[in-house]
């Protein structure tokens, strides 16, 4: 009599205990998913500012890059209420605003968040779609840019300065075109030394080549349709997107041999282990350039530069992210709280000191801010050139055929001409079938 | 409670857990085949009849995806096959060591393909640190770009796979071997066979039935083939040069979310790997005939 007494007891204790607890977590607590890289620690230090303040903890879930998009998509699908805020890239606002997994936050935007304070271009990329209609689905978290770094050391050693003048007739200096960045490349490229010119994005992974190559592209005087019409053919297909392709392909020999695999990771590996001259790779990812534990050969040695200029305009890719709500989060008014704390000047202003690249206008112009990491300068000069991706709902398919072709060209599969040919003509596949050319 | 009611009673959690696992899945999928639908939109299935059948049938890519995956299960299945029933042939003998020398040898298909392909990634590297170029180095002129290279893309995911799943050749092949009676290797020993035709006259055809179905499994595996190729040549990468069917097909279904587009292509593989099973167990039915 006595045991059965003591056992229900403890099932009640349990029961009370489920019912109890779990109902209070789930209301005082905050899912954030960001991509694993240092912003999302920074992000997870700053919000422990917001749980001191309010009381509720966040917690900074981080996926690593390469399944960041099927992760974070496949909880969608299944309306899973894991995660309340997302933090996504600028191309996913299409698809989840249209599939409905972003909650719409116009008004709340307009009501509660000072939209003149952040930077115009960012609110444009990272919360608003269709673009130019002022339908807010984010804001603005993380604004980056891809970006070059390059050895001080070896720019500015004088016999390599003497060599390079005789060789190609101008200063050895950070370059400001691609054509300078071919022959500097190609300058430093000694195998032997196991020394290579430049580390850039190749990879067949997730957005890689295309976030590489897409920038030259448009530099070169490519462009990937008509935003208007969504017609490719004739804008994508062009004898200049072929030279830029040429171009980038080209450039590849000055790569180490590993190259056409490289993405942001080994892209960085190569340079942190002074494998190459220079390396292209988003602004976020250079505090580990900077950091001597992570790169102790180069780490006060390491000058940064913006992408170069092509023949026919200056432009670069964006990268960063925006901050959305889950139309499956059961914390909608705590992450609406978060985002409008998130928002504010002195917030943004800690922000940008432990690392993170602020949206908001001022913090973004002051002179604290391009001088608090050797990189935020050449940061800051990006942004006139920013350029994104298509940010439509079809843009993963999009995506993938443009992987798979500039990948073929690059590996001499196809030529340049006839990676453009198919691109422009599966887009316009994609487009039809998605209903753009309907009258 | 009768013994009729006794059996439902054992059978049915079963029975509703196929079901509910499998049986409606797969009409399900075969159902949205036939559908325009997209699992990250709102939006209701459209029917479209064989549509999806049609466009894929009718797209070189989709043939091409098929062909590499056919030249991947030839290379990688026929490579397997020869490694592991040699090495079967080795094992089958007592010599000192044996269990363990066995147990190592079957190490490689205890690994999860993720972490086999990772690893494989940083030996095939053809960058300083790639451990096989590194090896081969004084004997070549630049490194080998076993992942990057078109041209030898493929042949890096074959030697991976049957780095892999050799061992379980071998395996399957030991247990036919051991299963073998000594009496018939004495009898022809009597008569001076030689080795020649004690391999081709009692060995094989008494192992074949169970290397066949070694083969059937490792065929349909194979044809599935998916996370060596998205770990170790990105995507399958260069190009499309190692794209799987299964690799593109998970691209269609959970990164570009064309769920209908990707059931029928799901269907499409099932049939093929169903036609080729056939063929197999037909092949096994007449080996066990003769044997």
């Amino acid at each position: 009599m006595m045991k059965n007494v003591q056992i229900s007891l403890v099932f009640v204790l349990i029961v009370a205990l489920v019912f109890v607890s779990i109902p209070a977590n789930a209301q005082q607590s905050l899912t954030i998913v960001w991509a694993e890289w240092d912003p999302a620690n920074y992000l997870a230090e700053l919000s422990k500012d917001f749980t001191a303040e309010t009381g509720i903890p966040v917690d900074v879930v981080q996926i690593p890059w390469s399944n960041f998009q099927d992760k974070v998509f496949t909880a969608f699908v299944g309306k899973s209420d894991l995660y309340d805020i997302v933090i996504g890239d600028s191309q996913w606002l299409g698809r989840n605003s249209v599939g409905g997994h972003y909650i719409p936050l116009t008004e709340w935007i307009n009501a509660n968040i000072d939209v003149d304070a952040i930077y115009g271009p960012a609110m444009t990329a990272f919360a608003e779609y269709p673009k130019g209609t002022g339908k807010y689905w984010a804001l603005p978290a993380e604004v980056d840019a891809a970006g070059y770094v390059y050895r001080k050391d070896l720019f500015e050693d004088p016999g390599e300065m003497e060599m390079f003048q005789a060789k190609y007739g101008y200063a050895l200096a950070p370059p400001k075109t691609y054509a300078q960045l071919r022959d500097i490349a190609e300058f430093f490229t000694r195998p032997e030394k196991d020394l290579y010119g430049i580390a850039t994005w190749y990879s067949k992974e997730y957005d890689g080549i295309t976030m590489g190559f897409q920038q030259v592209m448009w530099s070169f005087g490519g462009a990937y349709g008509d935003a208007e019409s969504y017609k490719v053919a004739g804008h994508l297909n062009t004898e200049d997107a072929v030279k830029a392709l040429e171009f980038y392909t080209d450039l590849l020999q000055f790569a180490p041999p590993d190259g056409p695999n490289y993405y942001w990771l080994e892209t960085l590996n190569a340079y942190t282990s002074g494998k190459v001259a220079m390396a292209m790779n988003y602004f976020a990812f250079f505090p580990g350039v900077v950091n001597a534990d992570t790169n102790p050969i180069s780490h006060d040695k390491s000058g940064f530069f913006i992408a170069p200029a092509g023949p026919k305009g200056h432009y670069i890719s964006i990268g960063g992210q925006g901050m959305s709500i889950s139309a499956y989060s059961k914390n909608q008014d705590v992450a609406k709280q978060y985002m409008k704390w998130f928002m504010q000047k002195p917030v943004q202003e800690k922000w940008a000191q432990l690392g993170g690249f602020t949206p908001y206008k001022e913090v973004l112009q002051s002179d604290a801010f391009k001088q608090a990491t050797p990189f935020n300068e050449a940061f800051a000069a990006s942004f006139p050139y920013l350029r994104d991706f298509w940010a439509v709902p079809e843009y993963a398919e999009l995506l993938e055929v443009c992987q798979t072709n500039w990948s073929a060209a690059i590996s001499k599969i196809k030529s340049a001409k006839e990676a453009l040919d198919a691109i422009a003509r599966k887009h316009e596949e994609i487009f039809e079938d998605a209903g753009y050319y309907d009258e | 409670m009768s013994d009729y009611q006794l059996k439902m009673a054992f059978i049915m959690p079963t029975m509703v857990l196929l079901i509910l696992m499998n049986i409606f899945p797969l009409l399900w999928s075969l159902y949205l085949s036939f559908h325009r639908y997209k699992a990250s939109m709102p939006t209701a299935a459209k029917f479209i009849g064989t549509r999806n059948y049609t466009r894929l049938l009718a797209d070189p890519e989709i043939w091409g995806y098929f062909q590499t995956t056919a030249y991947f299960v030839v290379l990688a299945v026929a490579a397997q096959f020869l490694i592991g029933f040699g090495l079967a042939l080795l094992l089958n003998r007592d010599f000192r060591y044996k269990g363990f020398i066995t147990t190592l040898l079957l190490l490689p298909m205890m690994l999860s393909p993720v972490v086999v392909g990772l690893f494989w990634r940083f030996i095939l590297s053809s960058d300083n640190a790639g451990l096989l170029n590194f090896f081969l180095s004084p004997f070549l002129k630049s490194p080998i770009g076993w992942t990057t290279n078109p041209k030898v893309a493929m042949l890096a995911v074959v030697i991976v796979d049957t780095w892999m799943w050799s061992p379980f050749m071998m395996l399957i092949a030991l247990a036919g071997l051991s299963a073998v009676p000594k009496s018939l290797y004495e009898a022809a020993d009597v008569d001076r066979a030689s080795a020649w035709f004690k391999f081709r006259w009692i060995t094989l055809p008494l192992v074949s039935p169970l290397l066949l179905i070694a083969l059937l499994f490792r065929t349909m595996d194979a044809f599935k083939m998916f996370d060596i190729v998205y770990v170790l040549t990105r995507e399958g990468g260069p190009g499309t040069v190692t794209e799987t069917v299964s690799m593109n097909l998970y691209k269609l279904a959970f990164r570009n979310y064309n769920t209908g587009k990707a059931c029928a292509m799901a269907y499409l593989l099932l049939v093929i790997i169903v036609a080729l099973s056939n063929i197999y167990v037909k092949y096994l039915n007449r080996v066990k005939g003769e044997a």
